[in-house]
Parts: structure tokens; sequence; C-alpha cells
């Protein structure tokens, strides 16, 4: 399944790229301009991380984009690379056990890359329960060869989780270039390509409209226990926006303009639910960010956590409301392979 | 060359080098050092540090063990290691003076006071440190903390974890007058891991 540049470009998806650019261009020029508007000098670390983090945007939006129009080959392999940056942040915080080493060696050098060989491949019925039913009952069991049960239980919990979150959830979002819609015979400006990049975008824009609504008007915390920053107009006003941008770029997607709105909706919620989520588990490991490579935004766990709930819900709900079908998936003869003549 | 090893090791290990404090290092020769888990410490320490630290940064290595092969041999080179003989009684020749040696041609040192990986945290600083302040007076000591080295390639282990490290250097510190070795020991071992996060 290639992707054709020039149609890609004049599709749906040539659409959103124009519109993030816009977006994009219109957020430097406010980051780069409001220390003019705002001379104080207490806003200049505000000043400085907003700028930082446009940048940021800026190499992520380039890298993201350029690997979609590559293909989906492409765009697996970013996967890839994006749930190895994430499980390595996680691990590095999360508390191991010496005697956890080999199982952690599993997790990255097994676990990964074999549950995105299944996507290179399309064998989803295997892919589907690869990590939740094998990896799982494997990693406790290299765990308890080591010997050691001091804490088992929260350490093997906390291996898997890992590898749930960081591997398997955001796996889905490359099935998604395998889904076939109905609509997509209707109207010929629809692509896969177009579908996930506005599921990353309403996503993301979900993100930065709940931190410029809650920079703006933010005074109600939304949960103060976990998340200090997060406020209710913020996630009012964010999940909004987004709503109605994603109900917007509908023309996109296969749902439709009011089923784009209901699935951006979904989107938003379960995105700052993820948000929330690995907020909590920040508190409880006493750090702020996951890491630093992403200068304004912390590390790619920071950036990718509301992706990650979202992800393996948006891909079923998809499926199942929008009769989406699987398509260009591992033949029966290549699974017969696995069988060894049995 | 050795640029190019440092950026790979670093983009493998993903580690960062903090500075604790923003005490300015003074020039001249210092001796750093550094708590020692891991066969990784001295590599990961040498590709962390800034370019212009590394090129006089010469690691103290156990020269029984770095001599055994042609490999450990090129290794312990490539990182400009000074090699010390574990049992100066055997060799007749003087840790301290090589030591000293490099200090006064304006390289730094690098040792690891634990002495062997699997010493522990509760380890106390071996007296190798002390004499080498003794000998040269107004010596800055400059700690280096390693976190998540020990995690990457634990003792016993050779199958590396790509996990992230990081280094945070802390304020240099000097042996005062008339402290005595235990004093300034404890001191130092107390200095460096207050480091830790």
């Amino acid at each position: 399944m290639t992707l054709d540049l020039s149609a890609a470009l004049g599709s749906s998806l040539g659409v959103l790229l124009a519109v993030v650019l816009a977006l994009l261009l219109l957020g430097t020029l406010i980051a780069y301009l409001l220390p003019h508007w705002l001379p104080h000098p207490g806003a200049r670390d505000l000043l400085t991380n907003l700028r930082q983090r446009t940048n940021s945007w800026w190499l992520m939006i380039g890298v993201f984009s350029g690997t979609i129009l590559l293909g989906p080959r492409a765009v697996i392999v970013l996967y890839a690379l994006i749930s190895f940056l994430a499980l390595r942040e996680y691990y590095s915080l999360t508390p191991t056990h010496r005697a956890d080493h080999r199982a952690l060696f599993w997790s990255f050098f097994v676990f990964l890359p074999t549950n995105y060989a299944l996507i290179w491949v399309g064998w989803f019925d295997l892919f589907v329960i690869f990590i939740p039913v094998y990896a799982f009952v494997f990693l406790p069991i290299r765990q308890v060869l080591a010997g050691a049960t001091d804490d088992f239980l929260a350490r093997t919990g906390r291996l898997q989780w890992g590898l749930l979150v960081a591997v398997y959830f955001l796996s889905h979002i490359p099935w998604l270039l395998r889904l076939q819609f109905p609509a997509y015979q209707l109207d010929p400006h629809l692509h896969p390509a177009g579908l996930l990049f506005w599921m990353v975008l309403v996503t993301q824009a979900n993100d930065v409209f709940q931190y410029v609504w809650g920079k703006l008007l933010g005074r109600h915390a939304l949960a103060p226990t976990v998340s200090p920053k997060k406020t209710w107009e913020g996630f009012i006003g964010g999940s909004a926006s987004a709503t109605i941008l994603g109900g917007l770029l509908g023309f996109a997607t296969p749902f439709g303009h009011l089923g784009a709105a209901a699935m951006a909706l979904i989107l938003c919620l379960l995105g700052t639910a993820g948000g929330l989520v690995m907020s909590a588990i920040k508190r409880d490991l006493k750090v702020k960010d996951w890491g630093g490579s992403l200068p304004g935004h912390g590390g790619i766990l920071d950036r990718v956590d509301s992706l990650l709930f979202s992800a393996p819900w948006f891909f079923h709900l998809a499926a199942f409301y929008f009769h989406g079908e699987l398509v260009n998936t591992a033949s029966e003869g290549f699974k017969a392979i696995f069988r060894f003549g049995w | 060359m050795s640029a190019v090893v440092a950026q790979l090791v670093r983009l493998a290990t993903g580690v960062r080098a903090y500075r604790a404090e923003e005490a300015t290092l003074p020039p001249g020769p210092k001796v750093y050092y550094a708590n020692h888990r891991s066969h990784l410490d001295t590599l990961v320490i040498w590709a962390a540090l800034p370019p212009e630290v590394r090129r006089r940064l010469r690691p103290v290595a156990a020269q029984d063990y770095w001599q055994r092969s042609a490999v450990h041999r090129a290794v312990a080179r490539a990182m400009n290691c000074v090699l010390i003989p574990r049992d100066p009684k055997k060799s007749g020749l003087s840790p301290i003076g090589a030591m000293e040696a490099v200090l006064a041609a304006g390289d730094s040192l690098l040792i690891f006071p634990e002495g062997s990986r699997k010493a522990g945290e509760g380890a106390a600083f071996r007296s190798g440190l002390y004499h080498l302040c003794r000998a040269r007076p107004e010596l800055p000591c400059v700690p280096l903390y390693l976190q998540n080295v020990s995690r990457i390639l634990p003792a016993g282990e050779f199958l590396p974890l790509p996990l992230i490290a990081s280094l945070i250097a802390g304020a240099p510190m000097t042996l005062q007058v008339d402290e005595s070795r235990e004093a300034f020991l404890a001191r130092a071992r107390a200095h460096l891991y207050q480091l830790a996060p």
C-alpha cells in the first residue's frame, strides 16, 4: 500500500496539512510577539517555555507529516521508534529490581519489535492478544525464574503496565491505515492517512487548546491532587474548541461532520483522562516530566500521553460504528507457516 | 573520532550531564570522583562530559584488569586511561606517583573511590583520594553522581538495557588543613551522595 504523493496532497490530507501549517505559523507568531505585548519580567520563564514549545512543535509536526507522506511502512517504523523512546523513559523512571533485568530485556528487544512486526505483516488477530496474553503471561514467569520475590506483584505490574501503555495502546494508531470504510469508496478525497492525521491533530489540539484556555481563564483546579496546572476552564474550553475543530475538519474522516465531532469529543475526554493517569503516575514517582528530549514539553511520553488512552478506543469505535474493515492483512498462507505443518 | 563515539554513547544511553550548582569549576587539574556500580561508568562519564573537559580527562583504571587482552588495552587507550597497579608492593610502582604525574602534566583524573563495582552503597571510600589531596594541597575534588548506569549494565550482566542515565556534577571541595583521613573521606562521600535526586 503506497502513498501517491500528489494524490495525498490533493486529498483531504493536503487540506489538513495546510490547516496545521496555518495554526503553527499563527502560534509561532504569537509566541515570538508575546514578549513585546507583555514586557513584565515575571513572564520571562513562561515566554521561554512558549518559544521552546513552539520550536518543538515544528520539529514534531515536521517529522510526523513527513513520515505520513512516506507511506504506511514509514508510519509503522515511526511509531515503533516512539514506543521505544516512551518505554525507555517509563522504565528509566519506574523503580525496577536488579532481578528484573532480563525480563526488561525481553520487553525492549522481543515484545516491542514483535508487536510492530505483527503490524508490519498485518496479522491483527495475533497483534490483539500478543502483548495482553503472550507477553503478560511470559513476563512474570521470567521474573519468577530470577528468584527475587520482594515487592513481586508491584514489580510485575509495573513491567506489564509499561508495555501495555507505551507499546500496545500506542500501536493501535498505525492500524488506522489498514482500516477501509465504505465512505472511502464514495468520496475520492478521503484517504486513511487523512484519518490518522485527523486523529493525532484533534488529540494534540485538545492539549494545546486546554493549555491556552487554562492560561487565559483558568481558575478552578480540575484535579489538584494529580495535576496542579489543569483547570476546569481549560478542560471545558479546550475540549469544546477541539471538538468543534474536529467536526469542522470532518471532511477528512469517513464519519461525516457530526460523527467527526462526536469522535473528537471522545478523543478529548480520553486524551484528558490519559494525561491525568500518567500525571498520577508521575506524582507517585515524584517526577515532573518523563524526560527532557522535547524542550518545553518534557519527554516523548509527556507528549503522547493523551494519545495512549484514546488510540485503542478510537480504533475499535471507528471500526464498529462506521463499518471499518481491515484490509491488506496477513494471508492465511503466511499464518500457516507458523503452524509448522501442523 | 572520539567525539563521534561520545555522541553515539550519549544517544544510546540518553545520558545528560547536569550541574547541581552553578559553581564555576576552577581552572587547572582536578580530580573527579564518582560512584561505581557498572562497567559502563567510565564510558558514560567520558561521553557525557563536555569536549573540553573530556580532552584533559584521564580515568584511573586497574592495570591488571585493563591489560588483559588487546581489546581491553585498546579500550583503555581510547579513553585515555592511566593504568595503575592494584598491588603496588608487587610491581614496585607508586600509584599515587603515577596519578600525581598526570596532574603535574595539567590533566584531570577520574577515580572511583569505592573500589569495586560490587561494593554497594554502604562502602566507605578507599584512601587514594585522601593521599592524592595530601600530596597536592588545594586540589579540587569534583563529585560526579551517576544515576541509572548500574541499571543499564549491572555487575554480572552482559546484556545492556536502553535506560536513560544521568550524570550530576557537584561543587568542588578541597582537603582542609589538619583534616583527618576518615573525616575527609566521609565528607567526600557525603558530598557525592547528597547529589542523588
